[in-house]
């Protein structure tokens, strides 16, 4: 029965979005799904956290196809939902087409930073310093001199992730070779667990001992094949390191669930349009450290990491933006 | 490219064209008895996750096979129900398999396990391991032929080798017993196959459920063996390549081996651009490669490397009297 009243739920979750008409917050979840274990489902935890804390209750709609994202955003926004929060670059059109038409609808958008609506708060995170720190720690444990980065589909963003890690393993070794290969060029790449794996076994087969997957769902069979082949991997945005324990070298955190949060939170009233940054100054990245990878990182490499960290914060290291010149120092793509 | 790397790349090539050659000759047995599949992509993925959700709540990845292809064999029946029995259009109803299976998998899944629509990852007897075959350690030191053997013929999972020796028995099967010879008849003259006293329902039928079976096992091995669990839309397209691959081969067994082999080459290259740019000292993108496949099909559609001639009843269904 209860899959009955799965099915029914889902074929009614667009019929209840057209009636409610509370000042509820709403989150639409990008491609790749709501449990990715990854990006979309830490913002799934932020908006949980925020919902078990306050008692209240908040909408959320996933996209699963390109021509959904305009139509979800505005129905979210004609049900009267206040402050909505959208995930993903790819939803950067979504928004500059919505937001100016319900001007009194507060909305969010997570990794954009270069629109200008009033009503819209952009928070990017500064995912190449937090790269940058799981680079120092792939560089310090690899043992055979070359590490490996697997990103999703080939945007910007994983590139500027790709870019920073580079800059981190070299900072501690310079002479080590860093192996980066794309997915794929369609959102079907944030997907493909199958050839995630692939790419990770080419990898190792180049000398690769330490691999970090910026890829989504597909970073789950990145994680798979690493563990499989007896190497280390990096998680990415979600803490993944309890997938394989003591396998999972570490994890790249982008607290997407502290930046739901603070919107939710911020409700309404609070609600400040503009541009934030998430970085290491305020916990917005870093990396992740627990029972499951403690007896991987010996404290050398702790103290060094958090060394850099402090440097990055104070600006005596300089991490560049693969969007600053639409290059990289570091590595070629 | 050196011995190694091309020897890394064949590895991976016979990895990716497993799932390729299952379902391009479940597409073969189907297309012969004059029935279209569009719907191997669909079929793959339910096998993919119902193997994949059995083997994770037995912890035994046979029971998970057969869960698989009994999927798989239920779509069949269903497209067979709905072009054979009631004479619908064969493409509309392959379509249909394809949406079908994309949901109810997802759905299924976040009703089972709650993980969003994937199942938990596998591990142990949940998942087919690499099976090391006999004296691979011993001869891995000879010159050449040792690591052709003990690392690209030794060291995959059970269904690699099920889907190898599928070929020779398609071909056995299809053009040696008397059961091939009336398969391929319904295909091209459903009718004098009628005249003879054969039921043409019953052919089709059979055919139909066979491509079942295959595409259970190429579902199977997407989740089991070449990944630990069930990844929504994980066959992405895999499906579609195949029917590529059957055109490309001319509906032929060997042909399709051939065929498979060289698509899984085409993707195994496109993962190492490194190798590729080595080779030729020119940059290539990964998505030209990832195309060949398409436009190599259309080449062969276009006539230009001899002809492809599909089953000549095939995409009809078959009307008795008028």
């Amino acid at each position: 029965m209860s899959f009955i009243k799965t099915a029914l739920g889902s074929a009614a979750a667009l019929a209840v979005l057209a009636g409610a008409a509370l000042a509820e917050p709403a989150l639409m979840y990008d491609l790749g799904g709501k449990f990715d274990k990854s990006f979309n489902e830490a913002a799934y935890n932020g908006a949980q956290r925020w919902a078990e804390e306050t008692g209240e209750s908040y909408q959320e709609i996933e996209v699963t196809a390109e021509a959904q994202r305009v139509q979800f955003a505005t129905r979210l926004a004609e049900a009267g939902y206040n402050p909505i929060v959208v995930l993903g670059f790819q939803n950067a059109a979504t928004v500059e087409e919505v937001a100016p038409k319900y001007p009194d609808t507060k909305f969010a958008i997570i990794d954009v930073s270069w629109l200008d609506i009033p009503n819209l708060q952009q928070i990017s995170f500064a995912e190449h310093e937090g790269s940058y720190l799981v680079g120092m720690l792939a560089a310090m444990a690899s043992k055979s001199g070359t590490v490996g980065f697997i990103g999703g589909m080939d945007v910007p963003l994983i590139r500027h992730f790709a870019c920073g890690y580079a800059q981190g393993a070299k900072a501690v070794n310079p002479d080590i070779n860093v192996v980066a290969n794309m997915t794929g060029t369609t959102p079907a790449a944030w997907n493909d667990p199958v050839k995630g794996g692939e790419l990770t076994k080419g990898q190792i087969s180049q000398g690769a001992d330490v691999v970090y997957a910026a890829a989504g769902g597909t970073g789950v069979g990145v994680l798979q094949a690493a563990a499989d082949g007896n190497i280390l991997s990096i998680g990415v945005d979600s803490n993944q390191n309890y997938l394989h324990p003591g396998k999972v070298l570490t994890s790249m955190l982008k607290r997407v669930d502290n930046a739901v949060y603070d919107v939710f939170k911020n409700g309404v009233d609070g609600f400040e349009p503009g541009v934030m940054t998430m970085g290491l100054d305020n916990d917005g990245v870093g990396y992740a450290l627990d029972e499951y990878n403690e007896a991987l990182i010996t404290d050398e490499m702790k103290a060094a990491v958090d060394d850099a960290k402090a440097k990055i914060i104070a600006g005596d290291i300089e991490v560049v933006s693969y969007y600053a010149n639409d290059s990289c120092p570091a590595l070629d793509f | 490219m050196e011995f190694l790397t091309l020897l890394q790349v064949l590895d991976s090539s016979v990895r990716l064209a497993t799932p390729l050659l299952f379902a391009c000759l479940a597409g073969l047995f189907s297309e012969r008895a004059g029935i279209f599949d569009i719907g191997l992509e669909g079929k793959m993925l339910a096998a993919a996750f119902f193997s994949a959700a059995f083997a994770a709540v037995s912890g035994s990845v046979w029971i998970g096979l057969l869960a698989g292809i009994g999927a798989s064999m239920v779509l069949s029946l269903i497209h067979g129900l709905a072009s054979i029995t009631f004479r619908g259009n064969q493409l509309i109803s392959g379509v249909a398999i394809n949406f079908l299976a994309s949901g109810l998998t997802v759905l299924i899944a976040q009703d089972w396990f709650q993980q969003g629509g994937r199942t938990p990852s596998l591990s142990g007897g949940a998942r087919f391991n690499e099976i090391t075959l006999p004296f691979a350690d011993t001869l891995r030191d000879v010159a050449y032929l040792g690591p052709i053997y003990s690392d690209l013929i030794s060291g995959h999972t059970a269904l690699v080798y099920v889907a190898f020796l599928t070929v020779p028995l398609t071909w056995y099967v299809l053009f040696r017993t008397r059961f091939g010879l009336r398969l391929r008849a319904v295909g091209e003259n459903p009718a004098a196959v009628d005249t003879a006293g054969i039921s043409v329902i019953r052919l089709r039928f059979t055919a139909v459920l066979i491509c079942g079976v295959l595409c259970g096992l190429a579902g199977a091995y997407l989740a089991t063996g070449l990944q630990a669990g069930f990844v929504r839309e994980m066959s992405s397209g895999r499906g579609y390549i195949a029917l590529a691959a059957l055109i490309f081969a001319k509906w032929r067994p060997w042909y399709a081996l051939w065929a498979c082999l060289l698509f899984g080459f085409l993707q195994a290259l496109s993962l190492r651009p490194d190798a590729v740019t080595a080779l030729v000292q020119v940059r290539v993108p990964g998505q030209f490669l990832d195309a060949l496949p398409y436009i190599l099909t259309v080449v062969i559609l276009a006539g230009f490397v001899g002809k492809a001639t599909p089953p000549r009843a095939g995409g009809e269904p078959y009307v008795k009297e008028r």
